[in-house]
């Protein structure tokens, strides 16, 4: 994957995140799903966010595996 | 707030309890997409009425017992109509009665095909765009039946209370992005299904000593459908002469 596709991918990722209410500050590839009360509805929305943006289709085992912010954006910008 | 030229889809819209909760709709200012299953004219005829009123509607066929149906008619609603679909009552509903000791699979898998699988996989299509959008309305339109028993009915029955408990829990998995999901439950209501079933003695077993009327039904859908319900999701609202009481 190029620097170009994950910052983009982290960009789609981060305006995500914070449409689901979560703080910008409290925004890095570090921080935790838990952490940042990212919850299943959550998810399922940011699964749809990269399906409509980057034609990639996230699994429920997949969605299972991710613990960070930055494991969400190798993900999916590893299938693009 | 609802989002301008926001679509609503009506199953089962042609006749009966659909056609008037899409009239009502119409007239509230959603623009409406009512499907029909066969009869083409008699869903023509209802875009006719919505348009002589000065509303947006359009007809679509629509079997949903078809799995690969849901995305495309939410699809077509929405070029039809030139906006979101933000709405979606599932109405369309069919009857097998029988008692259950005689009731064969056909006559199980058909009624909980039509009547509650069709519901779920329509909303679980719809509910992608309204999480998106942070707004949407479902209205199930259940009944009376299967909240109460109705011998010769098990299968409609199941169905209708399986209904009611796919609108409870989806409405709190969606509550938070401004997504409500209700059930209206209506008892006796003069429509083509329940002729030749409204006799004396059912007529005396409502409290209201009548049966119901589609546009009664459609005024609750109406209410669940609008902004001012905003705070209800989950509920089942019955529209049953006292019934259910």
């Amino acid at each position: 994957m190029t620097t170009e596709t994950n910052e983009k991918v982290q960009k789609v990722v981060f305006d995500a995140l914070e449409s689901f209410g979560v703080e910008s500050a409290g925004i890095s590839l570090e921080a935790s799903l838990e952490s940042l009360d990212i919850d299943s509805l959550d998810m399922a929305e940011l699964s749809q966010i990269a399906d409509e943006e980057f034609g990639v289709a996230l699994k429920s085992d997949d969605v299972k595996s991710i613990k960070t912010v930055g494991d969400a954006i190798d993900l999916i910008a590893g299938r693009i | 707030m609802r989002p301008e030229r926001a679509v609503i889809l009506v199953t089962g819209g042609s006749r009966g309890i659909g056609a008037a909760t899409a009239q009502a709709l119409a007239a509230d200012g959603w623009a409406v997409a009512l499907t029909y299953r066969t009869n083409s004219d008699a869903a023509a005829q209802v875009v006719s009425l919505i348009e002589a009123e000065g509303g947006a509607a359009a007809a679509l066929m629509l079997d949903v017992t078809d799995p690969d149906s849901a995305d495309a008619v939410l699809e077509q609603a929405s070029k039809a109509l030139d906006g979101p679909v933000l709405g979606l009552i599932n109405n369309a509903g069919v009857r097998a009665d029988d008692l259950a000791v005689s009731l064969d699979d056909d006559a199980w898998d058909s009624v909980l095909e039509t009547n509650l699988t069709g519901a779920f996989r329509l909303t679980r299509s719809a509910l992608r765009g309204m999480i998106r959008a942070r707004y949407g309305r479902v209205v199930n339109i259940a009944s009376v039946v299967g909240p109460r028993a109705n011998a010769g009915q098990a299968n409609y029955a199941a169905a209708k209370a399986g209904l009611i408990g796919f609108t409870k829990t989806a409405a709190v998995e969606v509550a938070r992005r401004g997504v409500t999901i209700n059930a209206v439950a209506p008892g006796f209501v003069r429509t083509d299904m329940t002729d030749g079933v409204l006799d004396d003695a059912v007529l005396a077993a409502i409290p209201a000593r009548r049966a119901g009327e589609p546009q009664e039904v459609a005024a609750c859908v109406s209410f669940l459908a609008s902004d001012a319900a905003a705070y209800v999701t989950g509920s089942t609202l019955f529209v049953d002469g006292g019934m259910s009481a």
